[in-house]
């Protein structure tokens, strides 16, 4: 088969045999578990479990709130303890929802039921997965069930299942192709059934040749319809853009979806546990991930989501030095703030850090243009441009040159001789620009009120201003008529002035008493004419924006 | 374990490749060293005296300018990029210049080309290059006397040295470099039919086999270094071929025209500042363009000027001038040649 390559890129030395010898062993049970709400891109799921309910092992303890967003589960049996903020592995350091339990050590199951899938529609697969909690492994969480829907209009020539892994010490997915290469092989062919996909490949890079044979092998044994495609090593090949373009040539503007040039991507770890999901009935409740780095023994654990890093960092052994936690790879993962933050769907890969091993940069020294980091970029973009503006805080500028399409792979801070962190600087640009253009939605939204109030504090007066107009021209009609039925009686009709400015004479209060009646049910009307106005741009605003989002 | 990480800015990547501005640096001087030690078998140790001045100059007045500014000292003086600057000056200056010369270009170039300007990265103009024109304007006789080689009637070792301490009147041993004796005969030589590039370039013992006696085999050198320097990534081919090729055209067309009265491309790549242009000097990254169509541009733009000063204009060779000329025009350059990206490339933006 014919590949492509792609520009850019660098080859950080692997560290990736350290963690391969042993095979991925099952974490032991431990007391308590803290299972984060929200853990997939998308919405934050509904807790529906309460504190003190006892749960089964695989029981959903959270519920999807919406299209994009995924179910979360019960790592093990036991009783929920608390549901409140708690640290979770997040860049940012910062707690949110989490379900803690307690395990009763019985490790008991819920009755897993596989699914029909022959008579199921694809809507309901879809469904299923969401319920299942089936999200993307690689380490986007991005859920399945909406990647799986293929637009209207579009077809998939490709399904690319990525199994390049290309990110140093990290050999989750390695290990997972070597022992479970069948499940790997049938999840694949499963999701190419499901996008209907002209052919299904599975790309790997080619120091991974374990994992390479095990794959091929049980491709002929089950005869599927995928193909094994041995890739070159080159950090970051395992980037979604990357994989597409070195397996067909293909390549997706960072403004474009992979779908609309007929690609679609998952992860190894995702397509083999929605097969477990679909024909074993078990939610994602636990994943492979690698512990390596200042430890006493690298290698893989199948460990539940919701150990503590803690528990799990434990089990291997820190070496005394050992100081912190990367999750994630080397390259673009990120320190945990807290070890007793847990392990989620998210994490591949955990490197205890010592102060050998990373050491901190070189004092960072002024860029010289030399443009190494545009050699290395594998979206072709000119970093140390993006460094310029990004320091002069050219927004215009920072979106001509397309910070926007920056993947933050880290091959310009690694091959930067001035030792700049250029994609802390990238990192900074992008999240000034979105608050920017936050707070420029929300004065959009807010000026848009204030004028549609104005207008309509105008127009009620307008209207008020008509009605009394009206008013008194009823009036001054009916007292004209009043006074063309009295023709004859000349004293009474000289002495209507009179009675209009004596409220408390006969003749006049009908038409005074008449005013309030009026003029309130015209009130109630415009109040609920605003009311419901007020609702319909409300609701095409909503739904405006609520596009922008998806 | 346990422990808590305080949220500063330690963010990935956490690795790093192992290099930095002094091992680049560092290269670009080892790869002037085999064109000095030729120049300085060939010519005598001047140039290394020469070096010498400008290398403590530069040093001195980088530290000075750093304390001034109030920066931290030790990094940038180690980064080797003011040492960079001295032996460039020291190469295209003349070997025998009074000691107060360089001292004077090289001052220039640390104080006002760089640091006025914001230090290293910041300067629009290569530093260099703005000590030699300030220099060639300033004193241009001074910067004018080449010596001959030892072997043919340059001056001993010895009194070189004592030539740039103690300056005295120099006629005796040096004289103009070949390109400024070639341009300066044909002008005198107007009307006289038997005086044609071949024939001056034939009787003359300033000309050598190639650019000058005994300078083609130092521009030879730089050659060779630069070709390292390619072959190290430190710089890229798209500079010194383009610079080669904008001198080495403009001069292929003259010389067929009329051979009698325009040098051959060969005379005009070997010789003066060419090769050293092209890979030492029209290549530094600060003042030059970035992108690789806008570096072909910039390049042959750069050749093409220098030819045209160093044939038609009133200095001994153009490359100075073309490179601070072009140095304003890299911001234009890069602009309109930024590349397109990933997915963005007309080829492979179709679905």
């Amino acid at each position: 088969m014919k590949l492509f390559s792609f520009k850019g890129g660098v080859k950080p030395d692997p560290n990736k045999t350290q963690s391969t010898a042993l095979p991925i062993s099952q974490a032991p049970l431990v007391a308590r578990y803290v299972v984060p709400l929200h853990q997939s891109v998308g919405g934050t799921p509904r807790p529906i479990v309460q504190v003190g309910d006892h749960v089964l092992k695989g029981q959903r303890i959270g519920d999807a709130d919406g299209w994009v967003s995924a179910a979360v589960h019960a790592p093990t049996s036991g009783t929920v303890v608390e549901i409140g903020p708690h640290i979770i592995p997040h860049p940012s350091g910062l707690p949110t929802d989490c379900v803690i339990i307690e395990a009763d050590g019985n490790d008991t199951w819920i009755e897993r039921v596989p699914f029909a899938l022959e008579s199921a529609q694809p809507e309901s697969v879809r469904e299923y997965l969401r319920d299942m909690g089936i999200v993307g492994m690689g380490g986007a969480v991005f859920p399945s069930h909406v990647k799986l829907s293929v637009p209207k209009g579009k077809a998939i020539e490709q399904l690319i299942i990525n199994g390049a892994e290309c990110e140093p010490f990290i050999t989750c997915d390695d290990r997972l192709m070597r022992e479970q290469a069948d499940e790997v092989i049938q999840g694949s062919a499963l999701f190419g059934r499901l996008v209907n996909a002209a052919r299904v490949l599975i790309g790997v890079e080619d120091n991974k040749p374990e994992a390479i044979a095990a794959l091929k092998a049980a491709q002929l044994t089950l005869g599927a319809p995928v193909e094994v495609v041995t890739v070159p090593t080159i950090y970051p090949t395992g980037g979604a853009k990357e994989l597409i373009r070195v397996l067909t040539g293909k390549e997706v503007p960072g403004s474009k979806r992979s779908t609309d040039f007929g690609v679609q991507v998952f992860n190894v770890a995702t397509v083999q546990t929605a097969w477990r999901a679909i024909t074993l009935g078990e939610p994602l409740i636990s994943r492979v991930v690698t512990i390596s780095g200042a430890v006493g023994e690298s290698r893989n654990w199948q460990v539940p989501i919701g150990m503590t890093i803690a528990d799990l960092v434990t089990l291997a052994q820190p070496k005394p030095d050992a100081d912190g936690v990367i999750m994630g790879g080397p390259m673009m993962g990120f320190r945990v703030t807290t070890n007793d933050a847990p392990v989620i769907k998210a994490t591949n890969s955990l490197i205890v850090t010592a102060p050998g091993l990373f050491p901190p940069k070189p004092q960072e020294l002024p860029c010289i243009r030399c443009g190494s980091c545009a050699t290395a970029c594998p979206q072709e973009l000119q970093p140390f441009e993006l460094y310029w503006w990004s320091r002069a805080s050219k927004f215009e500028q920072l979106e001509k040159y397309k910070l926007f399409d920056c993947i933050e792979c880290g091959c310009c801070d690694y091959v930067c001789p001035s030792h700049i962190p250029l994609v802390n600087y990238f990192r900074f640009a992008k999240s000034e620009i979105q608050a920017e253009q936050r707070e420029k939605h929300t004065a959009d939204a807010a000026r848009d009120r204030f004028e549609f109030r104005e207008a309509r504090a105008e127009r009620e007066k307008q209207e008020k201003a008509e009605r009394l107009a009206k008013a008194n021209a009823a009036r001054k009609a009916a007292e004209a008529a009043a006074a063309a039925e009295t023709p004859a009686t000349e004293n009474l009709a000289e002495a209507a002035p009179d009675l209009s400015s004596h409220p408390h004479q006969a003749s006049t209060p009908i038409a005074v008493d008449n005013h309030p009646v009026l003029d309130a049910s015209a009130k109630q009307a415009a109040i609920a004419a605003a009311v419901e106005r007020a609702r319909i741009k409300r609701e095409q605003h909503g739904a405006k924006s609520g596009s922008d989002a998806s | 374990m346990s422990f808590e990480t305080p949220n500063v800015l330690t963010q990935s990547p956490y690795l790093v490749q192992p290099v930095s501005v002094t091992k680049i640096m560092l290269k670009v001087l080892l790869a002037l060293v085999p064109g000095i030690a030729i120049y300085a078998w060939l010519f005598g140790p001047g140039i290394l005296v020469q070096l010498a001045l400008a290398t403590m100059t530069a040093v001195i007045a980088e530290a000075a300018f750093l304390r001034l500014r109030q920066r931290p000292i030790a990094p940038a003086i180690s980064d080797l990029s003011a040492v960079v600057t001295a032996w460039l000056i020291a190469l295209s200056f003349p070997p025998m210049a009074p000691w107060w010369l360089i001292v004077v270009g090289t001052l220039f170039a640390i104080v006002v080309a760089k640091h006025l300007y914001g230090g290293l990265g910041q300067n629009p103009f290569n530093p260099a290059m703005v000590a030699y024109a300030l220099c060639i304007v300033s004193f241009p006789s001074l910067m004018s006397q080449w010596p001959h080689t030892l072997a043919n009637g340059g001056l001993p070792p010895l009194d070189q040295i004592t030539a740039i301490f103690f300056p005295q009147q120099v006629d005796a041993w040096a004289g103009a470099t070949p390109l400024d004796h070639l341009k300066t005969t044909l002008r005198l030589a107007t009307g006289n039919d038997t005086l044609t590039v071949q024939n001056i370039l034939k009787d003359h013992t300033v000309y050598g086999v190639g650019g000058g006696n005994g300078w083609e085999w130092v521009t030879l050198a730089w050659l060779v270094g630069g070709l390292w320097l390619i072959q190290q990534k430190v710089i890229s081919w798209h500079i010194p071929t383009g610079l080669i090729a904008g001198i080495g055209t403009l001069a292929l067309i003259a010389w067929s025209i009329d051979p009698a009265h325009y040098a051959n491309p060969i005379f005009h790549i070997l010789g003066g500042a060419t090769l050293l242009g092209a890979f030492f000097i029209a290549t530094d990254p600060v003042s030059g363009a970035t992108t690789p169509k806008g570096k072909i541009i910039f390049a042959v733009a750069i050749g093409a000027l220098a030819y045209l000063i160093r044939v038609f204009g009133a200095f001994p060779d153009g490359i100075a001038f073309a490179v601070l000329i072009l140095n304003m025009c890299v911001p234009l350059i890069d602009m309109y040649t930024q590349p397109a990206i990933f997915g963005e490339k007309s080829k492979g933006a179709k679905s």
